[in-house]
Protein backbone atom coordinates (compact mmCIF):
# COMPACT_ATOMS: atom_id res chain seq x y z
CA UNK A 1 0.00 0.00 0.00
CA UNK A 2 2.84 2.27 1.18
CA UNK A 3 4.73 1.58 -2.43
CA UNK A 4 1.95 3.46 -4.01
CA UNK A 5 0.98 6.16 -1.54
CA UNK A 6 4.31 7.44 -0.53
CA UNK A 7 5.96 8.32 -3.89
CA UNK A 8 2.37 9.74 -4.61
CA UNK A 9 2.97 12.00 -1.83
CA UNK A 10 6.29 13.06 -2.49
CA UNK A 11 5.43 13.51 -6.33
CA UNK A 12 2.62 15.33 -6.13
CA UNK A 13 3.81 17.77 -3.22
CA UNK A 14 7.15 18.63 -5.74
CA UNK A 15 5.37 19.64 -8.66
CA UNK A 16 2.75 21.32 -6.73
CA UNK A 17 5.43 23.51 -4.95
CA UNK A 18 6.81 24.04 -8.50
CA UNK A 19 3.56 25.75 -9.11
CA UNK A 20 2.79 27.71 -6.12
CA UNK A 21 6.92 28.83 -6.19
CA UNK A 22 7.22 26.93 -2.56
CA UNK A 23 9.88 25.17 -3.32
CA UNK A 24 12.28 26.60 -0.37
CA UNK A 25 9.51 25.83 2.29
CA UNK A 26 9.53 22.60 0.56
CA UNK A 27 13.54 22.19 1.10
CA UNK A 28 13.11 23.36 4.54
CA UNK A 29 10.60 20.77 5.71
CA UNK A 30 12.78 18.11 4.74
CA UNK A 31 14.77 18.91 7.67
CA UNK A 32 12.66 19.41 10.04
CA UNK A 33 10.13 16.38 9.14
CA UNK A 34 13.39 13.99 9.75
CA UNK A 35 14.52 16.17 12.85
CA UNK A 36 10.69 15.75 14.22
CA UNK A 37 10.81 11.83 13.22
CA UNK A 38 13.80 11.58 15.66
CA UNK A 39 12.37 13.77 18.50
CA UNK A 40 9.06 11.80 18.02
CA UNK A 41 10.95 8.67 18.86
CA UNK A 42 13.20 9.80 21.10
CA UNK A 43 10.38 10.48 23.28
CA UNK A 44 7.81 7.59 22.31
CA UNK A 45 10.69 5.17 23.55
CA UNK A 46 10.04 6.02 27.40
CA UNK A 47 6.50 5.61 27.29
CA UNK A 48 6.46 2.94 25.39
CA UNK A 49 9.34 0.84 26.80
CA UNK A 50 7.06 1.92 30.34
CA UNK A 51 4.44 0.74 29.10
CA UNK A 52 5.71 -2.29 27.32
CA UNK A 53 7.56 -3.78 30.69
CA UNK A 54 4.36 -3.31 32.85
CA UNK A 55 2.32 -5.75 30.09
CA UNK A 56 4.80 -7.67 30.41
CA UNK A 57 4.07 -8.51 33.96
CA UNK A 58 0.16 -9.06 33.29
CA UNK A 59 1.23 -11.36 30.58
CA UNK A 60 3.45 -13.43 32.68
CA UNK A 61 0.26 -13.83 35.27
CA UNK A 62 -3.07 -15.54 34.87
CA UNK A 63 -4.78 -11.99 34.80
CA UNK A 64 -5.97 -12.40 31.52
CA UNK A 65 -7.25 -15.33 32.02
CA UNK A 66 -8.96 -14.64 35.44
CA UNK A 67 -10.61 -11.62 33.25
CA UNK A 68 -11.94 -13.90 30.53
CA UNK A 69 -14.58 -14.55 33.25
CA UNK A 70 -16.36 -11.12 33.12
CA UNK A 71 -16.82 -12.08 29.19
CA UNK A 72 -18.58 -14.80 29.60
CA UNK A 73 -22.29 -13.11 29.16
CA UNK A 74 -21.20 -10.94 26.36
CA UNK A 75 -19.48 -14.01 24.76
CA UNK A 76 -22.95 -15.90 24.44
CA UNK A 77 -24.46 -12.72 22.48
CA UNK A 78 -21.17 -12.28 20.49
CA UNK A 79 -20.62 -15.93 19.59
CA UNK A 80 -23.12 -18.11 19.73
CA UNK A 81 -22.09 -20.38 17.89
CA UNK A 82 -19.09 -21.21 20.05
CA UNK A 83 -19.68 -23.52 23.18
CA UNK A 84 -18.35 -22.15 26.65
CA UNK A 85 -15.49 -23.91 28.11
CA UNK A 86 -14.52 -25.01 24.63
CA UNK A 87 -10.96 -24.17 23.49
CA UNK A 88 -12.24 -21.30 21.45
CA UNK A 89 -14.25 -19.79 23.71
CA UNK A 90 -11.06 -19.37 25.55
CA UNK A 91 -9.10 -18.16 22.85
CA UNK A 92 -11.77 -15.68 21.94
CA UNK A 93 -11.72 -14.55 25.19
CA UNK A 94 -8.43 -14.02 26.11
CA UNK A 95 -8.03 -12.25 22.13
CA UNK A 96 -10.25 -9.87 23.86
CA UNK A 97 -9.10 -9.49 27.00
CA UNK A 98 -5.72 -9.00 25.72
CA UNK A 99 -6.71 -6.23 23.31
CA UNK A 100 -8.80 -3.97 26.22
CA UNK A 101 -5.28 -4.21 28.18
CA UNK A 102 -3.55 -3.24 25.26
CA UNK A 103 -1.54 -6.10 25.06
CA UNK A 104 -0.99 -6.39 20.93
CA UNK A 105 1.87 -8.53 21.18
CA UNK A 106 -0.53 -11.13 23.08
CA UNK A 107 -3.56 -9.78 21.17
CA UNK A 108 -2.85 -10.73 17.83
CA UNK A 109 -1.31 -14.31 17.74
CA UNK A 110 -4.04 -15.56 20.21
CA UNK A 111 -6.58 -13.81 17.78
CA UNK A 112 -4.39 -15.84 14.51
CA UNK A 113 -4.95 -18.91 16.73
CA UNK A 114 -8.65 -18.65 17.01
CA UNK A 115 -9.25 -17.76 13.89
CA UNK A 116 -7.60 -21.33 12.90
CA UNK A 117 -9.46 -23.21 15.72
CA UNK A 118 -12.51 -21.66 13.72
CA UNK A 119 -11.73 -22.44 10.26
CA UNK A 120 -11.84 -25.99 11.38
CA UNK A 121 -15.47 -25.69 12.50
CA UNK A 122 -16.16 -24.14 9.18
CA UNK A 123 -17.95 -25.43 6.69
CA UNK A 124 -17.42 -23.46 3.60
CA UNK A 125 -12.97 -22.86 4.02
CA UNK A 126 -13.46 -20.08 1.14
CA UNK A 127 -15.92 -18.20 3.55
CA UNK A 128 -15.55 -16.27 6.67
CA UNK A 129 -18.43 -17.35 9.22
CA UNK A 130 -20.60 -15.99 11.16
CA UNK A 131 -17.71 -15.98 14.53
CA UNK A 132 -15.18 -15.61 12.16
CA UNK A 133 -16.34 -12.46 10.81
CA UNK A 134 -17.11 -11.21 14.23
CA UNK A 135 -14.08 -11.60 15.31
CA UNK A 136 -12.57 -9.79 13.25
CA UNK A 137 -15.02 -6.60 13.34
CA UNK A 138 -14.18 -6.76 17.27
CA UNK A 139 -10.72 -6.81 16.70
CA UNK A 140 -10.84 -3.79 14.33
CA UNK A 141 -12.47 -1.88 16.85
CA UNK A 142 -9.47 -1.65 19.01
CA UNK A 143 -11.61 -1.35 22.78
CA UNK A 144 -8.16 -0.10 24.29
CA UNK A 145 -8.64 0.87 28.07
CA UNK A 146 -5.16 3.14 27.79
CA UNK A 147 -4.36 4.50 24.06
CA UNK A 148 -0.47 4.55 24.87
CA UNK A 149 0.50 5.64 21.53
CA UNK A 150 -1.56 8.38 21.68
CA UNK A 151 -0.74 9.37 25.19
CA UNK A 152 3.17 9.24 24.51
CA UNK A 153 3.04 11.21 20.76
CA UNK A 154 0.88 13.84 22.83
CA UNK A 155 3.73 13.99 25.76
CA UNK A 156 6.15 14.29 22.83
CA UNK A 157 4.34 17.39 21.33
CA UNK A 158 4.44 19.23 24.91
CA UNK A 159 0.50 18.82 25.82
CA UNK A 160 -0.45 20.31 29.23
CA UNK A 161 -2.68 16.72 30.01
CA UNK A 162 -1.30 14.24 27.80
CA UNK A 163 -3.71 11.51 28.93
CA UNK A 164 -6.58 14.11 29.25
CA UNK A 165 -8.21 12.04 26.06
CA UNK A 166 -8.61 8.83 27.88
CA UNK A 167 -12.21 9.37 28.97
CA UNK A 168 -13.34 10.68 25.29
CA UNK A 169 -11.43 7.75 23.76
CA UNK A 170 -13.53 5.50 25.94
CA UNK A 171 -16.77 6.71 24.43
CA UNK A 172 -15.49 6.70 20.78
CA UNK A 173 -14.06 3.57 20.81
CA UNK A 174 -17.55 2.23 22.75
CA UNK A 175 -19.96 3.79 20.01
CA UNK A 176 -17.69 2.34 17.34
CA UNK A 177 -17.54 -1.19 18.61
CA UNK A 178 -21.53 -0.59 19.10
CA UNK A 179 -21.72 0.18 15.85
CA UNK A 180 -19.59 -2.67 14.19
CA UNK A 181 -21.61 -5.47 16.16
CA UNK A 182 -24.94 -4.20 15.67
CA UNK A 183 -24.04 -4.37 11.54
CA UNK A 184 -21.96 -7.59 11.82
CA UNK A 185 -24.81 -8.89 13.22
CA UNK A 186 -27.82 -7.29 10.93
CA UNK A 187 -25.39 -8.41 7.82
CA UNK A 188 -25.96 -11.99 9.37
CA UNK A 189 -29.43 -11.88 9.96
CA UNK A 190 -30.00 -10.66 6.18
CA UNK A 191 -27.38 -13.70 5.81
CA UNK A 192 -24.79 -12.02 3.96
CA UNK B 1 -16.53 17.48 33.01
CA UNK B 2 -14.52 17.02 36.22
CA UNK B 3 -15.11 13.16 36.02
CA UNK B 4 -13.40 13.26 32.82
CA UNK B 5 -10.22 14.42 33.98
CA UNK B 6 -10.80 12.07 36.62
CA UNK B 7 -11.10 8.92 34.77
CA UNK B 8 -8.03 10.30 32.59
CA UNK B 9 -6.08 11.08 35.47
CA UNK B 10 -6.45 8.04 37.36
CA UNK B 11 -6.14 4.96 34.67
CA UNK B 12 -2.84 4.80 33.94
CA UNK B 13 -1.65 4.82 37.73
CA UNK B 14 -4.41 2.69 38.57
CA UNK B 15 -3.97 -0.10 36.33
CA UNK B 16 0.28 -0.01 36.76
CA UNK B 17 -0.53 -0.15 39.88
CA UNK B 18 -3.29 -3.12 39.84
CA UNK B 19 -1.24 -5.07 37.44
CA UNK B 20 2.35 -4.58 39.54
CA UNK B 21 0.26 -5.86 42.97
CA UNK B 22 -0.85 -8.81 41.01
CA UNK B 23 2.34 -9.67 39.83
CA UNK B 24 3.29 -9.90 43.34
CA UNK B 25 0.03 -11.78 44.63
CA UNK B 26 1.50 -14.82 42.24
CA UNK B 27 5.32 -14.35 43.50
CA UNK B 28 6.96 -12.76 40.14
CA UNK B 29 10.26 -11.29 39.80
CA UNK B 30 8.59 -8.47 39.00
CA UNK B 31 11.05 -6.01 38.17
CA UNK B 32 13.20 -8.71 35.99
CA UNK B 33 10.01 -8.98 34.23
CA UNK B 34 9.26 -5.24 33.57
CA UNK B 35 12.78 -4.95 32.02
CA UNK B 36 12.48 -7.87 29.56
CA UNK B 37 9.63 -6.19 28.55
CA UNK B 38 11.03 -2.59 28.58
CA UNK B 39 14.35 -3.84 26.68
CA UNK B 40 11.22 -5.38 24.11
CA UNK B 41 9.78 -1.66 23.95
CA UNK B 42 12.86 -0.44 22.44
CA UNK B 43 12.83 -2.69 19.89
CA UNK B 44 9.11 -1.84 18.57
CA UNK B 45 10.51 1.82 18.89
CA UNK B 46 13.42 1.14 16.60
CA UNK B 47 11.17 -0.72 14.17
CA UNK B 48 8.78 2.06 13.43
CA UNK B 49 11.44 4.91 13.06
CA UNK B 50 12.32 4.10 9.48
CA UNK B 51 9.04 3.76 8.79
CA UNK B 52 8.27 7.16 10.53
CA UNK B 53 11.51 8.84 9.02
CA UNK B 54 10.00 8.40 5.43
CA UNK B 55 6.26 9.09 6.18
CA UNK B 56 7.24 12.13 8.10
CA UNK B 57 9.09 13.60 5.24
CA UNK B 58 5.84 13.13 2.80
CA UNK B 59 3.06 14.44 5.02
CA UNK B 60 6.06 17.32 5.30
CA UNK B 61 6.06 17.65 1.86
CA UNK B 62 2.25 17.90 1.32
CA UNK B 63 2.00 20.34 4.04
CA UNK B 64 5.11 22.54 2.94
CA UNK B 65 3.86 22.72 -0.63
CA UNK B 66 0.52 23.94 0.45
CA UNK B 67 -1.67 21.42 -1.18
CA UNK B 68 -2.81 19.71 1.71
CA UNK B 69 -4.15 22.77 2.32
CA UNK B 70 -5.53 23.33 -0.92
CA UNK B 71 -6.91 19.91 -0.66
CA UNK B 72 -8.34 21.00 2.84
CA UNK B 73 -9.96 24.05 1.17
CA UNK B 74 -11.62 21.84 -1.51
CA UNK B 75 -13.51 19.65 0.77
CA UNK B 76 -14.44 22.89 3.31
CA UNK B 77 -17.76 23.73 1.26
CA UNK B 78 -18.79 19.99 1.07
CA UNK B 79 -18.02 18.70 4.83
CA UNK B 80 -19.31 22.32 6.32
CA UNK B 81 -22.85 20.83 5.29
CA UNK B 82 -22.19 17.85 7.81
CA UNK B 83 -20.46 20.78 9.96
CA UNK B 84 -17.67 17.99 10.07
CA UNK B 85 -14.30 19.45 9.89
CA UNK B 86 -12.38 19.69 6.97
CA UNK B 87 -8.54 20.10 9.28
CA UNK B 88 -9.03 16.53 10.57
CA UNK B 89 -10.59 14.96 7.02
CA UNK B 90 -6.83 13.63 6.03
CA UNK B 91 -6.91 11.78 8.97
CA UNK B 92 -10.16 10.60 8.97
CA UNK B 93 -9.05 9.03 5.37
CA UNK B 94 -5.72 7.76 6.19
CA UNK B 95 -6.75 6.16 9.42
CA UNK B 96 -8.22 2.90 8.50
CA UNK B 97 -5.39 2.03 5.69
CA UNK B 98 -1.87 3.01 7.44
CA UNK B 99 -1.01 2.93 10.60
CA UNK B 100 2.37 4.23 10.64
CA UNK B 101 1.49 7.22 8.15
CA UNK B 102 -1.60 7.95 10.07
CA UNK B 103 0.68 8.72 13.31
CA UNK B 104 2.67 11.23 10.85
CA UNK B 105 -0.56 12.66 9.72
CA UNK B 106 -1.80 13.39 13.30
CA UNK B 107 1.42 14.51 14.53
CA UNK B 108 1.15 17.32 11.68
CA UNK B 109 -1.93 17.87 13.12
CA UNK B 110 -1.27 18.62 16.33
CA UNK B 111 1.95 20.71 15.97
CA UNK B 112 0.24 22.67 12.96
CA UNK B 113 -2.93 23.36 15.63
CA UNK B 114 -1.89 22.97 18.78
CA UNK B 115 -1.69 19.13 20.84
CA UNK B 116 -4.28 20.67 22.94
CA UNK B 117 -6.31 22.74 20.69
CA UNK B 118 -9.51 21.21 19.31
CA UNK B 119 -8.09 19.74 16.09
CA UNK B 120 -5.45 18.65 18.28
CA UNK B 121 -7.75 16.78 20.79
CA UNK B 122 -9.29 15.43 17.42
CA UNK B 123 -6.90 13.81 16.54
CA UNK B 124 -5.78 12.36 19.45
CA UNK B 125 -9.23 10.67 20.53
CA UNK B 126 -9.41 9.49 16.82
CA UNK B 127 -5.67 8.09 16.81
CA UNK B 128 -7.03 6.13 20.24
CA UNK B 129 -10.23 4.93 19.84
CA UNK B 130 -9.64 3.09 15.90
CA UNK B 131 -7.64 1.03 14.55
CA UNK B 132 -5.79 0.34 11.12
CA UNK B 133 -8.68 -1.44 9.81
CA UNK B 134 -7.66 -2.54 6.59
CA UNK B 135 -4.22 -4.44 8.36
CA UNK B 136 -6.19 -5.92 11.17
CA UNK B 137 -8.56 -7.84 8.32
CA UNK B 138 -5.79 -8.65 6.17
CA UNK B 139 -3.73 -10.18 8.76
CA UNK B 140 -6.77 -11.95 10.43
CA UNK B 141 -8.11 -13.21 7.09
CA UNK B 142 -4.56 -14.38 5.38
CA UNK B 143 -3.79 -16.25 8.48
CA UNK B 144 -6.46 -18.69 7.41
CA UNK B 145 -6.57 -18.22 3.98
CA UNK B 146 -9.71 -16.65 3.72
CA UNK B 147 -10.66 -14.66 0.39
CA UNK B 148 -14.51 -14.37 1.20
CA UNK B 149 -14.56 -11.78 3.88
CA UNK B 150 -18.37 -10.93 3.22
CA UNK B 151 -19.70 -7.94 5.20
CA UNK B 152 -16.34 -7.46 7.39
CA UNK B 153 -15.01 -4.56 5.54
CA UNK B 154 -18.12 -2.49 5.59
CA UNK B 155 -19.18 -2.79 9.21
CA UNK B 156 -15.68 -2.41 9.98
CA UNK B 157 -15.45 0.80 8.31
CA UNK B 158 -18.72 1.96 9.47
CA UNK B 159 -17.60 1.49 12.93
CA UNK B 160 -14.84 3.41 12.15
CA UNK B 161 -16.80 6.32 10.71
CA UNK B 162 -18.89 6.18 13.65
CA UNK B 163 -15.86 6.13 15.97
CA UNK B 164 -14.32 9.15 13.77
CA UNK B 165 -17.86 11.31 14.00
CA UNK B 166 -18.12 10.34 17.76
CA UNK B 167 -14.54 11.59 18.42
CA UNK B 168 -14.91 15.04 16.72
CA UNK B 169 -18.37 15.68 19.17
CA UNK B 170 -17.02 15.09 22.32
CA UNK B 171 -13.80 17.09 21.72
CA UNK B 172 -16.23 19.41 20.48
CA UNK B 173 -17.81 19.68 23.69
CA UNK B 174 -14.87 19.28 25.82
CA UNK B 175 -13.13 22.41 24.02
CA UNK B 176 -16.52 24.46 24.67
CA UNK B 177 -16.23 23.38 28.20
CA UNK B 178 -11.95 24.28 28.86
CA UNK B 179 -12.84 27.70 27.02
Amino acid sequence: MLNIVWPIFIIISFIFAIFTGKLSELNASIFTSTEEAVKLCISLLGTICLWNGIMQIANKTTIINKLTKFLNPIMRFLFPDIKQDSDVHKEISMNIIANILGLGNAATPLGIKAMKSLQKQNKDKKVLSNSMATLIVLNTASIQIIPTTVIAIRNSLGSSNPTGIIFPVWIATICAAVIGIFFTKLFIKLGK
Amino acid sequence: MEFISFFSDIAMPLIILLIVIYGLIERNKVFDIFLDGAKEGIGVVVGIFPTLIGLFVAIGALRSSGILDFIVQIMTPILDIVKFPSEIMPLALIRPISGSSSIAVAVDIMKNFGVDSTFGLMASVIMGSTETTLYTIAVYTSAVGVKKTRFVLVASLLADFVGIVVSVVVCRIMSMNFS
